[in-house]
């Protein structure tokens, strides 16, 4: 029975390396996912026909519920709140975590790890390290989704001695560890978990919500890794797998973060990050004047040119201006216009957000186009058109050594014959710095929401 | 001379004494681990290895799906509902059982809600003509 098992385990953790294997195309994305759905299935029924678990009905009853909750919140979501979606599943796999490791602690004759009050230490280790971790994912990812839904404030929460409040209770529950690996009693248990949660609540105030990104990365890395101490606990191969997979995705989708920002990953941890700038900046208040346009001109100049490329950001996402812009792409493309969309990798609160949302306004994706593979069509390219993005354009990067943002890349609209800057005012962008762009002469600014420019562009290419 | 010689050999049994205790301690010692302390390198081995598969796997994700990729990882992650399964296992109710049938429900909106979200997200991808 057991080599069954451990062999259905196996399968399903190759199901789940061939689900995340899909996704190096659109094409096979689909037949990943459904990869992805059958792992679980197997993992779940051999779980469930192992000869220690005999309770059906109340864990259908669970299991259903929480299968409704699940599929109903994931039906109903709106595309532009996917960030706080994810954010929130995260938290929810942490507490799993930290709930299973609790009912390892209370009755380890069920997970085979000895018997109350003589647990191996080993497993006491595995049991503190994946509370740890899964109680630290679950407030994070409280506190990520709250930044994203706006609940909490977007801006960095930053106090006088936070780093050593940290460090202080990193050490503590280092401590709490080694104890509750001495006496085995539940009340060490416990201290962890709530000292974990304060971590993990301290650990992600100080960010703010531009670096979200690189932070629902981490998260999920962290979820994952949680997985996998459960995963030593239990002795089970699939978890530790599984965990590892989804560790070490976290892991590199906040390294490509934070390389698009060209910065670190512990400078991003410190938080903080703009609210100094931010505050220099508007020491040394700027008095020139961009120049501004209006959406007839905008409308007139991309229906008589031959390319333009357009530069979505945050701020389309806030707007809800895709369909509005695809509409304007489809009436240009009519037009024998090519029309083209350039993404920055920390465009938008997740990783791949700007695609989610063009797609699902129907932007066919070869349209849509990475920071390597575009950047240097700017300079053949008659107009660029950046929707909500701002830090992502600012040449400062490239030229500014005392920059914040220097030697972040950024895409080369500068480059291009005209460019359209839509901008609901004047305010610097994330990183508290001031475009230069604004204030190129091939620059028209076209001031307003997101959503409304589009439509009055749309207006005036009809006429 | 004598009473020396007593104390030596009260000495040499105590001494005895603590080396039997010694080696039967150290012989459950070797015994109670027992399987765990070899899965433990065991599943180590698999950790790495595991890492390796993710790392190689993961960097060749096409930017455009990232958003998806998070969508299935969260999905899957929830893999953690087979150890939620198995404290909620037991007939008898205790404290052990509730919180797995807990996680057995909040594991359950993740396995449900990521690959639902990801399946529609994903569905959006088209190429158009």
């Amino acid at each position: 029975m057991s080599n069954i098992s451990s062999v259905l385990y196996l399968i399903s953790a190759v199901l789940f390396i061939l689900s995340l294997r899909g996704l190096s195309h659109p094409t096979t994305a689909r037949r990943g996912n459904f990869y992805g759905m059958l792992g679980m299935a197997i993992a779940i029924g051999t779980t469930v026909a192992s000869p220690g678990v005999l309770s059906y009905k109340e864990i259908t009853i669970a299991f259903v519920i929480g299968g409704l909750i699940g599929s109903t919140i994931a039906l109903k979501i709106q595309m532009t709140a996917l960030p706080q979606l994810v954010a929130a599943f995260h938290s929810l796999v942490g507490l799993a975590a930290v709930f299973v490791a609790g009912s390892a602690f209370y009755n380890p004759g069920a997970f085979d790890i000895g018997s109350i009050g003589a647990i191996p230490t080993g497993s006491l280790v595995e049991m503190a390290l994946g509370t740890a971790i899964g109680a630290i994912t679950f407030t994070g990812s409280i506190i990520a989704f709250g930044k994203l839904q706006g609940v909490v404030t977007g801006n960095p929460l930053v106090f006088k001695g936070q780093h050593f409040l940290n460090f202080f209770l990193g050490l503590t529950i280092i401590g709490l560890m080694i104890k509750f690996c001495l006496v085995q009693s539940p009340e060490y248990f416990w201290l962890i978990v709530l000292a974990s949660f304060a971590i993990g609540f301290l650990l992600i105030l100080p960010i703010g919500g531009a670096d979200m990104p690189v932070i629902v990365s981490m998260l999920n890395s962290y979820s994952g890794w949680a997985a996998t101490g459960i995963g030593f606990t239990l002795s089970n191969n699939l978890l530790i797998i599984t965990g590892a997979l989804v560790g070490s995705s976290g892991a590199i989708l906040s390294y490509i973060m934070c390389k698009g920002m060209n910065r670190s990953f512990f400078n991003v941890l410190l938080g903080g990050f703009g609210g100094e700038q931010a505050a220099a900046s508007s020491g040394k208040k700027d008095d020139r004047k961009p120049k501004q346009g209006n959406a007839a001109d905008a409308a007139f100049m991309m229906k008589n040119c031959s390319s333009v490329i357009i530069v979505p950001g945050y701020g389309m996402a806030v707007a809800q201006a895709q369909h509005a812009l695809r509409e304007m792409g489809d009436i240009l493309k009519k037009e024998g216009v090519e029309v083209r969309y350039a993404i920055h990798p920390v465009a938008g609160r997740m990783p791949g957000h700007m695609n989610v949302l063009l797609a699902e306004a129907n932007v066919s994706y070869d349209e849509v186009l990475e920071l390597d593979e575009i950047n240097r069509d700017f300079s053949s390219t008659d107009v660029a058109f950046v929707i909500g993005a701002n830090d992502v354009t600012n040449p400062a990067a490239k030229t500014d050594k005392t920059s914040a943002i220097y030697g972040m890349p950024i895409l080369d609209v500068e480059n291009a014959g005209q460019v359209f800057f839509v901008k609901r005012g004047m305010a610097s962008g994330y990183a508290g710095v001031q475009n230069e762009l604004f204030f190129r002469d091939n620059t028209l600014m076209l001031f307003g929401d997101a959503k409304k420019v589009c439509e009055d562009v749309i207006k005036g290419l009809k006429n | 001379m004598s009473e020396l010689s007593n104390q030596l050999e009260k000495l040499s049994y105590q001494a005895q004494e603590l080396s039997n205790q010694a080696n039967n301690l150290a012989s459950t010692l070797m015994e109670s681990p027992n399987s765990h302390g070899d899965f433990l390198v065991f599943g180590f081995t698999v950790l790495i290895l595991a890492c390796f598969v993710g790392y190689y796997v993961v960097w060749s994700v096409t930017p455009a799906l990232h958003s998806p990729l998070m969508g299935v990882t969260n999905a899957i992650s929830s893999v953690i509902i087979v150890g939620a399964l198995l404290a909620a296992g037991p007939i008898d109710s205790s404290l052990s059982k509730i919180f797995g049938l807990i996680a057995v429900t909040l594991a359950a909106v993740n396995i449900f809600g990521g690959f639902v979200v990801t399946n529609r997200m994903l569905s959006m991808f088209k190429k158009k003509q």
